[in-house]
């Protein structure tokens, strides 16, 4: 039996094909500009090699590398104090105190980044040029953290609502056998809770990548293949940012699609990861 | 009711007196080609044509308000695409546009001022002079340390602009002699972000449109002669450019306006107010 479908059953099933094939539409735009380069047979030493084009080479590695490293590390901060925030929001806090958090975070998720970054370049900029004691304190090390406050908001809300999730029966169970507030987070809402916990983890790593600037204000933008975290480096989207005034003909130009390109199926591939994660443990439970 | 039918005129009164000084103030003959018209100008390109461009958007939307003019950065080779694609109506570049631009974008060439790129460190840097070749080791990575050119013993900071600058093209060409800017150079986006990030860091060593040295940061003189107005205008200082304002084709409307008040005397007189070389 086929259903007929009403008008405006059909206008979302209009809206929802139409952003779906957008999606797809930016994915073939990106892979027709990028093709010229990955016909040429130059893919390899786009992504291999280092940016230097007054000697020919355009490569994205470093930017690549960076990219990841800056995700990474900001990640490795934002974690904890996201979960930690999101405990006491959902479980330790008094409930008026619990309501300010919560909005609090929300209006923090608002702020752009554009504000925290220009805060941080007169704040913390100088404070890690003294601290490290070389360089010009722009460094994937003062980019980090600032990047951890911005995908703190968007880990923590994702984290408190998988939390509210958990059934009342198990926690009033808990709470009826005696157990302390701790124990009720760490042996009943969290072993609960946890795949909500991995998604917001790859949720907030695909914001931390897609970031532009955070890292164009404060990482430095140097070419140069970062050695240690205290150096200056660029990543892929301020890479973007900065080549995007070249001549559409150049090949800086045509080399940046191949960046848009590695930053769409990097951010496609984590999106996957979150979606068949998400599949497998809720059948897992 | 009352209230409305006293303030109108008030307002009336007050702009008219406002408008009358202020075109009295200025050369009235020069920004009267402004009167009854308006509309919407865009402008985009090069950062170093940046104050000039706000100082003329000022004098011209104060003495006609129905003129809006919007004013962005973005660098030289952002203003020469932009005008070429017809995305706004002026494109700034601190470099000629190359013969193939010029070309095929049917681009149309207006100089108004000259301008000279300077090396530049932060106030307390005890070194404030270096030859070509001290200047091209810096940026090449070779000289790491300021200690090497007479400094303290501290790491060298560099700073540089992006690949699409008219100023970094002038400097690279010019001061560096084409030479190797080390790609552990931090990048800035802008003749202002280059100063900021300067005068912030003790360190340094950048280089900006002379338009923009100020008590912030202290230019390095090259070879022995200081990056200053009166060098370059007297042809000592050689690192110097045009400024110029692209059109799609022939300007026209307010763009032609706004051209025409650039290199007319009170146009000219802002380029000299701010730190740049008239060409006329």
């Amino acid at each position: 039996m086929l259903r007929s479908y009403s008008p405006s059953e059909y206008l979302f099933f209009t809206a929802a094909v139409f952003s779906g094939l957008l999606t797809a539409a930016v994915f073939g735009f990106l892979f027709f500009f990028g093709l010229p380069l990955l016909q040429s047979g130059q893919l390899a030493d786009v992504l291999f090699s280092s940016w230097a084009p007054g000697k020919g080479l355009y490569g994205i590695y470093p930017m690549l590398l960076s990219s990841l490293t800056l995700a990474t590390l900001s990640m490795l901060i934002s974690f904890p104090i996201s979960l930690g925030c999101s405990f006491i929001i959902t479980a330790l806090a008094p409930l008026r105190l619990r309501r300010v958090l919560l909005a609090l975070i929300r209006v923090m998720t608002g702020i752009p980044t554009v504000v925290y970054s220009f805060a941080a370049l007169f704040f913390l900029v100088p404070l890690m040029r003294n601290l490290i004691g070389h360089g010009s304190g722009m460094s994937i090390l003062t980019a980090a953290p600032v990047l951890a406050l911005v995908i703190a908001p968007t880990m923590i809300l994702f984290f408190v609502n998988s939390f509210n999730k958990v059934s009342p029966r198990f926690t009033l169970a808990a709470e009826a056998l005696g157990c302390s507030k701790i124990q009720k987070i760490l042996y009943i809402i969290l072993p609960q809770a946890w795949p909500g916990v991995i998604n917001g983890i790859l949720l907030g790593f695909g914001r931390a990548m897609g970031d532009t600037m955070v890292s164009l204000m404060l990482a430095g933008n140097s070419t140069a293949m970062p050695e240690a975290v205290t150096d200056s480096a660029r990543t892929l989207t301020a890479h973007i940012a900065l080549v995007l005034a070249f001549d559409f003909d150049s090949m800086e130009f045509k080399s940046i699609f191949v960046c848009g390109l590695s930053l769409y199926l990097l951010t496609a591939l984590l999106m996957l990861l979150f979606r068949l994660s998400t599949a497998y443990f809720s059948q897992a439970r | 009711m009352r209230k409305n039918s006293i303030s109108i005129p008030l307002v009336t009164i007050t702009s008219v007196v406002v408008l009358f000084f202020a075109s009295w103030s200025i050369a009235a003959g020069d920004i009267s080609p402004f009167d009854q018209q308006k509309g919407t100008l865009r402008i985009a390109g090069g950062t170093a044509h940046i104050p000039v461009m706000k100082e003329a958007a000022k004098q011209i939307i104060n003495y006609n308000p129905q003129i809006h003019i919007s004013i962005a950065g973005g660098g030289s080779g952002l203003g020469i695409k932009q005008a070429g694609e017809g995305l706004v109506d002026i494109g700034n570049a601190g470099r000629k546009p190359s013969d193939q631009e010029i070309q095929k974008f049917d681009l149309q060439l207006l100089k108004w001022a000259v301008d000279g790129v300077g090396a530049v460190v932060h106030p307390t840097n005890k070194v404030q002079s270096l030859t070509s070749t001290q200047l091209q080791a810096i940026y090449a990575g070779k000289i790491g340390n300021w200690q090497e050119v007479g400094g303290v013993d501290r790491q060298i900071n560099l700073y540089t602009r992006d690949e699409a600058s008219g100023t970094r093209k002038v400097f690279w060409n010019k001061a560096l002699a084409k030479g190797d800017i080390s790609t552990k150079a931090n990048v800035v986006v802008s003749n202002g972000a280059m100063k900021t990030a300067i005068a912030g860091d003790p360190f340094a060593i950048g280089f900006v449109s002379i338009g923009h040295i100020d008590k912030s940061v202290a230019p390095v003189a090259l070879d022995g002669i200081t990056p200053a107005l009166t060098t370059v205008r007297s042809g000592e200082y050689h690192v110097a450019r045009g400024l110029y304002s692209l059109t799609k084709g022939e300007p026209t409307g307010l763009a032609k306006l706004f051209l025409d008040f650039l290199v007319s005397p009170t146009g000219q007189q802002i380029v000299a107010d701010k730190g740049f070389i008239p060409v006329k």
